[in-house]
């Protein structure tokens, strides 16, 4: 056991006209994470410590903060990462709500607008059958599997969008995740909608804003390459726009 | 199931709880059941897969046997001497060595990322520590087979709600079952329901809104208190452990009732910090407590009334399954004076029960 001293960024928008920082001196175990120094405090020594966590292992995505500048999933990130002095503050990039609590709507607005469903021209079953006789419904190969199975391990913890140059200069950049969802869809053998969401793609602040700066990918918790699926966009949308130019009722 | 509960709706075999056999010592964190579907085996202090020399019950199905089983295997062999000690309790190893990087990069990769980030153990070249972890309440919220309770309008599915499709025991992935089939009934007929219903008397609701929204103010930086949240939830963690644990006694579940009706009192009078409007985590940790507690006092009065084993519930007193007097679901009701015990007629369908044997 080691006592570090935890700094944690609190704002209560009722009594607080700027965010301010408050010290806890906590004694942590060595094998403890991150988010169990913010847990034990919030429990043991002050409990009006408000943040968001549930799974604690890496699945649900809600506990993302910024640790030591960075941003981290804080139930994946060890305490003995870090030295004696530990600062913790909200998700950079995003509205704080109260403490280490931020404003999720406009990347859950993000996240509907690249239509992250599979999307079918036609629904009914008969016709489905049709497209795979032999294989039945949906079938999809491991092969077709693997073209995408990278971008649906997003847990939706929105590090990238903490960690994105771009967001931070223009929120409403559609951002990292987003688009590796909304291109996820389009790499699905199963999915119809490409042209739907090409459209978004080559509209303003989508692919094309990105610089390519890869922090994304450098943050990702899960070993997600959303810098590579925004470039993989980027492709895919122009052919998209090609393809249209001279087959403009969508070729075969 | 403690809000139905305290609207009068009565909770059902709440004496079943499912414990699932390989969890992280700990933080509990669930190692799939895939693990020994690729062929994991268990092993002991000694090395020996215990499953296969011991007599446990579960013949050569081994480490496929049922979670309930494998479970109770698990206890025995720690209590035998023969499990390892550690900082969170004593565990035994799931070993996966023997299937490969390959196998366990291409089937497992989640697995091999839990143990590496939580236990410190990459299970390519080392067991992993494992203990039985409670999964699931076979128990909840008695429905009909639309999700309806007693309380019109008032509907429950998912692991919430207790709609029988188990029994005193349950096969893994029935969750799906419960969430897709019965959620899907349980939206159909409240949809149909609230077409054909009455507006409602207004007034009432206003009254009983504003009776909760008080209840809320109440507990919202409440400083007044006795305990903190966090002193009494460990405590019930711990009484619910020792009292209906995988392995259940008289003496020990008479004492979990005692316990968890005591806690239902000292619930009510927390301590809480947080004086604000906005985002009150505490406020909400402090409710879900108090539903805990409740909920956890309708188990153990239910596990203490049945004194027989039947599926996950299983005593160390009473070892047969005792048809003749206990082949009813348990009914618990709410009461101010606590817990009141009902029953309910099984409907047993095409099977006839039979002993478990392989």
């Amino acid at each position: 056991m080691a006592e570090k001293t935890i700094v944690i960024t609190r704002f209560d928008p009722d009594k607080d006209q700027a965010p301010r920082k408050q010290e806890f001196k906590v004694p942590c175990e060595p094998d403890w994470k991150v988010l169990d120094a913010v847990n034990f405090i919030k429990d043991e020594l002050d409990g009006s410590v408000s943040h968001r966590w549930s799974c604690r292992m890496a699945v649900c995505g809600s506990c993302g903060m910024m640790v030591n500048g960075e941003p981290k999933l804080t139930c994946k990130t060890s305490i003995n990462d870090y030295g004696d002095r530990i600062d913790i503050e909200p998700l950079a990039n995003f509205p704080v709500v109260r403490d280490l609590v931020v404003e999720l709507d406009g990347f859950m607005h993000k996240f509907e607008s690249v239509k992250p469903w599979i999307v079918r021209a036609k629904e009914k079953a008969a016709d489905q059958a049709a497209l795979h006789p032999s294989k039945g419904t949906y079938s999809q190969s491991a092969e077709e599997l693997a073209t995408f199975k990278q971008f649906s391990m997003c847990i939706n913890c929105m590090l990238c969008y903490a960690a994105c140059p771009v967001v931070a200069n223009e929120p409403e950049f559609l951002g990292p995740a987003a688009i590796a969802l909304g291109h996820r869809y389009n790499m699905d053998s199963r999915d119809e909608g490409n042209a739907e969401r090409n459209a978004i793609f080559r509209g303003e602040g989508t692919v094309f804003s990105c610089s390519y700066a890869n922090e994304c990918s450098e943050v990702c918790p899960k070993n997600v390459d959303p810098a590579a699926a925004v470039n993989q966009a980027k492709f895919e949308a122009v052919i998209d726009w090609a393809k249209n130019l001279v087959l403009p009722r969508g070729g075969a | 199931m403690a809000l139905a509960y305290r609207a009068g709706v009565p909770l059902k075999d709440m004496e079943f709880v499912q414990y699932h056999p390989t969890g992280l010592p700990g933080t509990g964190i669930l190692i799939t059941e895939a693990t020994r579907g690729e062929g994991g085996y268990l092993r002991n202090n000694k090395g020996e897969r215990f499953l296969v020399d011991y007599d446990y019950g579960v013949g050569k199905k081994a480490e496929l046997g049922p979670r309930d089983m494998i479970s109770r295997a698990i206890v025995q062999e720690i209590e035998a001497g023969r499990g390892f000690s550690g900082a969170y309790g004593a565990y035994v190893h799931l070993d996966l060595t023997h299937l490969g990087a390959d196998v366990i990069n291409f089937k497992l990769p989640f697995v091999r990322e839990l143990a590496k980030t939580y236990v410190g153990v990459d299970p390519v070249t080392t067991p992993i520590p494992i203990r039985p972890v409670v999964h699931y309440m076979m128990g909840g919220v008695d429905t009909d087979i639309h999700g309806a309770t007693i309380l019109p309008g008032l509907y429950a599915a998912g692991e919430t709600a207790c709609v029988s499709i188990n029994g005193a025991n349950r096969l893994g992935s029935n969750s799906l079952t419960e969430c897709l089939v019965f959620g899907a009934a349980a939206a159909r007929h409240a949809m149909t329901y609230s077409k054909g219903a009455a507006a409602g008397d207004e007034r009432a609701v206003i009254a009983q809104c504003e009776e909760e929204a008080g209840r809320v103010a109440n507990l919202r930086g409440r400083k007044k208190g006795g305990e903190k949240i966090s002193a009494i939830r460990r405590e019930l963690n711990n009484v619910m452990e020792a009292s209906c644990g995988v392995y259940r006694e008289q003496g020990s579940m008479q004492a979990g009732v005692i316990a968890t009706a005591q806690l239902r009192g000292r619930v009510a009078d927390l301590r809480l910090e947080d004086e604000s409007k906005v985002f009150n985590t505490e406020v909400i940790t402090a409710l879900e407590l108090q539903n805990m507690v409740e909920v956890a006092e309708t188990l153990a009065v239910s596990a203490a009334h049945r004194k027989e084993s039947r599926g996950a519930h299983t005593c160390k007193d009473f070892k047969t399954r005792d048809d003749q007097n206990y082949l009813y679901h348990t009914m618990v009701h709410h009461d101010p004076a606590g817990p009141r015990l009902g029953k309910k007629d099984v409907v047993l369908g095409k099977w006839v029960p039979e002993e478990r044997k392989y």
